[in-house]
Parts: structure tokens; sequence; C-alpha cells
């Protein structure tokens, strides 16, 4: 049977052009990559709970801690962008506010990602300068 | 012909609503793998909240030791605890359950079996790690 249609209107609302399970896949290796990383973080958390100002300074000073804290930080904040964009596409309907809540994940999830990376990476560079100078 | 008026039939009720008579249990129940489902969802939104104070907690030791100290005084209050007590159950649950997760999308421990053992196993977990991290941190001082 021969056939009129071209590719492209045959692909056409059939969804996914290949890229259909990027989501997916990305939830996945992120949270793969977490679970040790989490791991680490709670120790992490446990330390600096017990220590003062001068001994976080100290532990984000370690190249090993400031790495794995901006390492952690960026593929939680990825992860959590896609886990509750998944949330909000589930139970949102409106358009409008569906949108709305979409695009306030992404910026909340930048924004704060953003600001907890450039704290690390300000402590961790700044060895050898003393505090308040 | 007959003017004899329609009978209609009663419709079919679903299954959910139908009980087998007087004193027998409905056969819609809540099952262990719905609370581990929901659970999955409602901690990660927790969590979420989690990473936000995370966030603040390296914008507040960027910001000094006053305002480092004003944080941790915060977080070390008793609504400080109970909110870190409440992420710390989430984060070992959603790590717990996530690995479950990650087991089913190889293909294993779909069947209802597996899957209300693994829930149970879940759970244990969830509280063992909390109540562990929580002795050790009374222990190390960081209470």
């Amino acid at each position: 049977m021969v056939s009129y249609r071209t590719p492209l209107g045959r692909a056409r609302g059939l969804g996914s052009a290949k890229h259909g399970a990027s989501h997916w896949v990305s939830e996945r290796v992120s949270a793969i990559a977490l679970v040790p990383l989490t791991i680490w973080a709670i120790y992490g958390v446990l330390r600096l709970a017990a220590g003062d100002y001068g001994f976080a300074v100290h532990w984000v000073q370690s190249p090993l801690n400031a790495t794995l804290a901006v390492i952690t930080l960026a593929i939680s904040f990825w992860h959590m962008h896609a886990g509750l964009r998944v949330v909000v596409e589930d139970y949102i309907h409106k358009t409008l506010t569906k949108t709305a809540l979409l695009l306030l994940n992404l910026f909340i999830c930048g924004l704060a990602g953003a600001l907890a990376i450039f704290s690390i990476l300000k402590v961790a560079l700044d060895a050898g300068i003393p505090v308040g100078a | 012909m007959t003017d004899a008026p329609i009978k209609r039939r009663e419709p079919p009720k679903s299954p959910h609503l139908v009980t087998g008579g007087l004193g027998s249990p409905l056969l819609w129940r809540w099952h262990i793998t719905m609370w581990t489902s929901i659970l999955h969802r409602a901690t990660g939104v927790a969590l979420y909240v989690g990473a936000l104070i995370v966030a603040a907690w390296a914008v507040s030791l960027a910001s000094g030791p006053e305002t480092y100290a004003g944080f941790k005084a915060l977080l070390g209050s008793i609504p400080g605890k109970v909110v870190m007590f409440g992420l710390t159950l989430s984060i070992f649950y959603h790590l717990g359950n996530g690995i479950r997760h990650l087991v089913w999308d190889t293909g294993h421990g779909l069947d209802v079996k597996s899957a209300n053992a693994s829930a149970v196993v879940v759970f244990a977990f969830a509280a063992a790690a909390t109540l562990a991290i929580w002795a050790i941190a009374s222990q190390t001082g960081a209470l």
C-alpha cells in the first residue's frame, strides 16, 4: 500500500522524537548518584551540627568536602526540579496555573541551587583571608 | 404490544463499593504499597523544603560568624529539631524507597509479595536509621 503521508506528518502527534525518555533517564541517573552523596551529606551534617563557625569554615575549605558539597547540591536541585515537575504535571491541569508553577519550580531550584553553590565556593576559596577583613 | 412499563435494570455498581453483605469487609482497602507510593512523593516535597534549608545554611556560612551562629541556634531550637527530625525520617525513607524503585526499574521485585515485603523493609530501614543517627548525634554533641 502506498502512503502519501510524509514522515513528519506520520510522526506528528505520536509523541517522542527520540528524546522522550530523557526526563525519565535523568531522574534515575541523578537518583543513583545521590545514593552515596546523600550518605556522605548526612555524615557531614552530623559533624557540622557538633561544630561551630570555625569548624564549618575549616570543613568547607577541604577540597574533598567543597567538591562533594557542590556536586551534591547541583544534583539534588536537579533531581528536586525533576521530581516536583512531575508532581505539578500530575495534579495541576489548568494551563496557566500549571505553567506558572512549573516556572516557579524551575526558578526556585535555579536560584537556591546557585546561591548555595556560590556560598560554598566563596567560603572554600576564602582561605587565608581573615574573617571580616 | 403491551403498555407494561419497561422495567429498568439496576445499573451494575463498581465492585469498590460493594460488600458481600452485613459485616463483610469492603473489597477496597489501603494497601501498604499505596502508602509507600504516597509517602515517596510526600517525603520528596518535604526534602525540597529541606534543600532550601541547606541552601540557607550555606548562605549563612558565607555571611559570617554572627549570621551562622543565629542560623545554627534556629535549627537547634525545639521547632528546629522537630523539622530536622522529620527531614531525617524523610531522607532515609526517600533513600530506601528510591533504591526500591531503582530495583523495580531493572524488572525485579515487582510481584505483589515482593513489593509488600520490600515496603516493610523500607519502613523498618527509615525508622532504624533515623533513630541511629539521632542516637549518634546525642553522643557526639550535635544536638
